[in-house]
């Protein structure tokens, strides 16, 4: 079972402040008198921050009715949902058999030596969060990432840190 | 004389090998020099070894080039397209000549495959020349029955792909008994199995036959709503499901009255997925398509009674659905003339892992797994030694290279131990570890378990960590005692099939690889040399150069040299983690 946790409100405080929970008042709008709207409503949301902040869950309740843990039980539930802010390009590193087979583990090893992060973690500059996911469906070029809308296949640990240097190489110019 | 045809194959794994700059490159060479010929994208061809893939097709025949890239591209628009010369070493395939692919290719029939990397995917049309939408129409303007539909795919002996292998035809005339206003389709496009992408291929190289089977299936039990549950980690796959939906709205050929009959009323919209393995099993799907968390429920009752919002609801898998249309044109016995007495037709597995050529085959059932391997597959990369295959995924088993005639049918490959599944085969050789594979299911199905029973929550976690502890060297006596115990419990006690076959990874394997295991506990010693745990990491002197960059990475100090000399590593400080290993340029440390 995968366990998630929502932070705390002083850790989470920092980051408030920077959300704009009136971007998502149309969202419940449109959604408010749906059936089966939360999943809908929680993507949306994500879509809009990179994660569920504390404070829409909130909102989300109380605007369209539904309780609390209904809402925290279905976000808590999906590995899609984020409960902590990200940074701007999600590296997911595929763990899936064919990529397990192909020594997927050197990459992440190689990454989280890079990037100085664990699984899981942002670096503190915002700009990337490593995560590991399950299959990405190109199994024949295992082993595999994917970043953003782009997947990368055939990777070494070499060359996964490679393309993570020359995004950073990027958004620093 | 018709134009010539450039063929470009557009899925994630061409796209990800680098197949869209060569259809840029393509498209700008075209289009700067004027010339007079098509090109266009397409899905995958199964070939994903060789990706990316183009094709040119002339006035002579059909030429698959391979491993093409942008250089490539230009010469081949220069000699083929333009001058009329093939370019043979980038030769792949040709119905011309015999190439050392052709083993891959000649050894399939393809029916559910029968459109990829032929088509345009995101072209209505072209999916309709090649007799799409034949089958539905056929249907309606005959005035077939409900029940003679149903009874030709009884009769087409199809069983569900998506890794239950129940009877299609049987469970349509389920929900077609079933008494409602409304009910729904669903197509389960989860394909939740980690190694495993033949839904993907289907949905992003032929997505209409998937909603063509839908709409037959539809008519067949009278419903009225389709649903396509598709996971999020296939973007590309979605959207082209969207625009096939658009396309065929347009056409009236999905929406109210469609086909031009009263009263036939069917739409289709495609549901993301939120991540979650579990929501691939049907109950927790409709239950996830319901907004809520995906656990799943007791049966019965079953969805043909009571499925998607308490009405009757059909689900099936996105291969079951793209052979449909084509049993439905073709008859019956197009797809029952494959296959063995109780599995018909074809099947279409993803072979990965470390195989020569890896993609996407469809065979005829029947065929054993050796074949696959061997002669489609080409055998094993750098003729290492083939050891097992993983066939089931999660729900699955290795079967070992001993078993490997065995024939591929759903009542062969369930007698090994095994499951069909879905389609993947992971090949593994000498190099891969049984334990390390048994651990990593239990890791993956102890992360999917949905945490309802007992038993699949927490036992599957005291599967996982004495598996781990056998993978460090801390394994005990008594070890896999405790886990063929766990493993008869979680069987048990589960409610849903992901519990139920969860510890289907660890009890083949003990069946097949038991002196494996015993070498990990009994003398510290992994076969296979994969747990980094239980490796000697020592110096090779000759190619020590005397660098110290493994000196200097040693977080604990257990390697001693001086510079320009040979290193040496101390076994007794060693913590075994392997960045010696991975920071050497000169390959001086050596694993035993
Ligand atoms: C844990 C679990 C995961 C499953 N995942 C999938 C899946 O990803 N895709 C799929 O088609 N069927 C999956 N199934 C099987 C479905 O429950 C269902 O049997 C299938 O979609 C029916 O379609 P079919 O008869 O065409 O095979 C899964 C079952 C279980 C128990
Ligand atoms: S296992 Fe990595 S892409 Fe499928």
């Amino acid at each position: 079972m995968r366990v998630k946790r929502i932070l705390s409100a002083e850790k989470q405080s920092t980051n408030q402040n920077e959300v704009d929970l009136s971007q998502i008042t149309s969202l419940i709008q449109k959604y408010k008198t749906k059936k089966g709207n939360i999943i809908p409503l929680l993507q949306g949301t994500q879509n809009l921050y990179g994660f569920v902040p504390r404070k829409a869950f909130l909102k989300i309740s109380e605007e369209a009715n539904i309780p609390l843990n209904d809402l925290y039980g279905v976000a808590t539930f999906y590995a899609q949902f984020r409960l902590n802010p990200v940074g701007k390009h999600i590296v997911k590193v595929c763990h899936g058999t064919a990529c397990h087979v192909q020594n997927a583990t050197a990459i992440s090893i190689a990454l989280e030596e890079a990037l100085n992060i664990k699984d899981g973690e942002t670096t503190p500059d915002n700009l990337f969060t490593l995560e590991s996911v399950a299959c990405l469906g190109c199994c024949s070029l295992a082993p595999v990432m994917m970043i953003g809308d782009d997947t990368f296949g055939k990777l070494s640990g070499k060359s996964a840190v490679n393309i993570i240097k020359e995004i950073k190489m990027k958004e620093n110019n | 004389m018709e134009k010539t045809q450039v063929l470009v194959g557009l899925a994630s794994c061409g796209i990800a090998a680098g197949a869209g700059k060569v259809y840029d490159k393509i498209l700008d060479i075209r289009q700067a020099e004027k010339l007079d010929f098509s090109v266009k994208r397409t899905g995958c061809i199964g070939m994903c070894y060789r990706e990316p893939l183009i094709e040119v097709i002339d006035a002579t025949g059909s030429y698959l080039y391979g491993d093409v890239d942008e250089n490539k591209a230009l010469e081949i628009v220069e000699k083929h397209v333009k001058s009329g010369e093939p370019v043979k070493e980038y030769i792949v395939f040709t119905d011309l000549f015999k190439t050392e692919d052709n083993e891959f290719i000649e050894g399939q029939v393809k029916i559910a495959l029968r459109n990829c990397g032929v088509i345009d995917p995101e072209d209505i049309n072209e999916y309709e020349t090649r007799g799409g939408y034949k089958a539905i129409s056929g249907l309606v303007e005959g005035k077939v029955t409900p029940e003679a539909v149903i009874q030709n795919v009884i009769d087409s002996g199809i069983r569900g792909r998506g890794g239950g292998g129940f009877p299609t035809g049987t469970k349509w005339k389920f929900a077609y008994n079933s008494k409602s206003d409304v009910k729904y389709i669903i197509c389960n496009a989860d394909e939740g199995d980690p190694g495993a992408f033949m839904d993907r291929s289907v949905l992003e190289g032929d997505p209409h036959s998937v909603l063509e089977g839908m709409t037959i299936a539809a008519y067949a039990i009278g419903a009225s709503d389709g649903v396509i549950y598709c996971r999020a980690e296939y973007p590309l796959a979605i959207k082209r499901l969207n625009i096939a939906i658009e396309q065929s709205k347009k056409k009236g050929y999905l929406g109210k009255n469609i086909f031009g009959k009263e009263g036939f009323n069917f739409d289709i919209y495609v549901k993301e997925g939120a991540g979650a393995f579990v929501c691939g099993e049907e109950t927790a799907l409709m239950a996830s398509v319901e907004g809520k968390r995906g656990m799943p429920r007791k049966r019965p009752p079953f969805p043909a009674v009571s499925g998607l919002w308490k009405q009757p609801t059909n689900i099936n898998n996105v291969e079951t659905f793209a052979n449909i249309p084509s049993i439905i044109l073709n008859g019956p016995q197009s797809f029952n003339c494959y296959g063995t007495e109780k599995s018909k037709g074809t099947k279409v597995f993803a072979l990965t892992g470390k195989i020569k050529r890896g993609g996407l085959v469809e065979v005829p059932m029947g065929i054993t797994i050796r074949e696959v391997i061997f002669k489609l597959g080409g055998g094993i990369q750098n003729n290492k030694k083939f050891k097992a295959v993983q066939m089931g995924g999660p729900s699955g088993g290795c079967i070992p290279e001993f078993l490997a005639d065995t024939i591929i049918d759903y009542d062969s490959v369930n007698a090994t131990g095994a499951i069909m599944g879905s389609g993947g085969m992971v090949v593994m050789d000498e190099t891969t570890c049984m334990v390390d594979m048994a651990r990593f299911f239990l890791d993956f199905t102890q992360k999917e378990s949905c945490g309802k029973c007992t038993f699949c929550r927490i036992g599957t976690k005291r599967m996982l960590e004495i598996l781990t502890r056998i993978c460090e060297g801390e394994g005990k006596e008594g070890d896999i005692e405790m886990l063929e115990e766990l493993a008869v419990h979680i069987k048990n006690t589960s409610l849903c099939g992901l519990g139920q076959t969860a510890p289907n990874p660890v009890i083949t394997s003990l069946k097949y690889f038991r002196n494996e295991f015993e070498a990990h506990i009994n003398n510290k010693k992994c076969p296979a040399g994969t747990c980094k745990k239980l490796l000697t990491y020592t110096v090779i002197a000759d190619k020590c150069t005397g660098c110290t960059v493994c000196a200097k990475n040693c977080s604990v100090n257990a390697i001693s040299g001086e510079r320009k000399q040979p290193h040496f590593i101390n076994q007794d400080a060693c913590i075994k983690c392997g960045v010696c290993y991975n920071k050497c340029k000169f390959e001086a440390i050596s694993l035993t």
